[in-house]
């Protein structure tokens, strides 16, 4: 059976395509991504303050140096088909960095089939995000030649780093983590019920929302070419995969391991669109998000998130 | 009281909003001291920017500046931005009552 979630996005899929007038205030998404974030970081750092932290160095180990290389792996296919240089780079920082809302709807799946996770996975989350970026912008800077007699313009990595590791998504996360692990359980109690109990029914309608958005870019999908389809629904699987051997390897839980197929397999579409922006300005921008949000966002909602927790259940039966 | 008109121009800036902090950073290091930022939904010749999540959020940054200045800034604009992104830019004039503030 298809999570409720997942029902409330494809309506909003459907709204779009259909060309209803339907929208969100752009303050509600907003309030409902900070939410998010929060909550997600908060659930981990409650279980954080339950272990010993350095136990967990080789899994934050192990995802970053994931997030690094999935970019560099899917670089030379994406030139294979045909992309720009610019165009490539930008597009496979996508898809090292991750999406948070994918690990939401997938740790919703695993909760809704009882299927145990390491509680702390938020942390995973927070770490993976900026390695892919950091990996994107230096194949950029290493492939993309700059226009004859133009200067090369040198990356501002202080702002990145700065946009990167302050942006919202790190910072919420982080800073959920970091009071969840203060608080701890008692002290999260009195805020447990707007914080924790609500977080699906509030992931429903930012899936609502982001439906839309999606459905706007599934529409465009003509424009880019076969490129973009071809990355957009055949990387996941493969990362998938790859993240799965990095979880077993870990020696994580059936949850652990589809929670970092998921990871590997997800693409950012928060953090990514932003700083690939700044930091690759000739890259097309609308190209990466098409693949991001367009495709590979409701594949793995669809089908990629069942998909990996069948193959993390075979993995570590 | 009389009202005493003065001719300043209005130099509109239609960007990405992320290059928010760039130029709002170009136009005070060029001298402006009145700008203001709003965000605005609509299109260009790149497509359709509805600001309906983060990377598709549009911003319009008005100056009001002597002319010179606004030519300076549009310049400007124009040689580190327009390249690489949608960028519109466009002058009229206004009258404002107090020069000095400009």
């Amino acid at each position: 059976m298809i999570d409720v979630v997942v029902l409330f996005f494809l309506l909003g899929v459907f709204a779009r395509l259909a060309q209803s007038d339907l929208r969100l205030p752009e303050a509600l998404y907003e309030t409902l991504s900070i939410y998010l974030l929060l909550a997600i970081g908060l659930k981990g750092g409650i279980e954080l303050s339950k272990q010993p932290v350095a136990e967990l160095a080789p899994q934050v180990a192990a995802g970053m140096a994931l997030g690094f290389v999935i970019p560099l792996a899917l670089f030379p296919v994406a030139r294979s088909l045909r992309l720009g240089a610019a165009d490539a780079a930008a597009l496979v920082a996508h898809y090292g960095s991750v999406s948070v809302v994918t690990f939401a709807v997938a740790t919703a799946a695993l909760a809704r089939q009882g299927i145990p996770y390491e509680s702390h996975a938020a942390l995973w989350v927070a770490v993976m995000e900026a390695p892919g970026l950091v990996a994107g912008i230096l194949l950029a800077r290493w492939a993309v030649r700059p226009e004859s007699g133009a200067d090369r313009v040198p990356t501002r990595w202080g702002t990145l780093v700065h946009d990167v590791m302050l942006g919202k998504s790190v910072l919420l996360l982080m800073g959920g983590l970091a009071i969840g692990a203060v608080a701890g359980e008692a002290g999260t109690a009195p805020i447990k019920a707007v914080f924790i109990d609500p977080f699906k029914g509030v992931l429903a309608l930012f899936l609502l929302e982001l439906g839309l958005v999606a459905g706007a870019r599934l529409a465009e999908m003509k424009r880019y070419g076969l490129a973009v389809l071809v990355i957009g629904l055949g990387a996941p699987p493969v990362l998938g995969l790859a993240g799965a051997g990095v979880g077993l390897a870990l020696g994580l839980s059936t949850g652990g391991v589809a929670l970092f197929a998921t990871l590997a397999a997800s693409a950012s579409y928060i953090a990514a669109p932003t700083a690939m922006r700044i930091a690759v300005p000739q890259a097309n921008a609308a190209l990466s998000i098409t693949a991001a949000l367009g495709i590979t966002f409701p594949f793995n909602l669809v089908l990629g998130i069942p998909l990996y927790i069948k193959l993390a259940q075979v993995l570590t039966a | 009281m009389k009202i005493i008109k003065h001719s300043k121009t209005l130099l509109v800036v239609v960007a990405e909003a992320v290059l928010e902090r760039d130029l709002v950073r170009d136009v005070r290091a060029r001298g402006a001291q009145v700008w203001t930022v709003a965000e605005v939904h609509g299109a260009a010749r790149e497509g359709v920017r509805e600001g309906a999540w983060e990377a598709d959020r549009t911003i319009e940054l008005k100056v009001i500046c002597d002319p010179s200045l606004a030519d300076d800034i549009a310049a400007h604009v124009l040689s580190a931005y327009a390249r690489d992104f949608s960028v519109v830019i466009y002058f009229s004039e206004v009258a404002v009552l107090r020069p000095d503030r400009f």
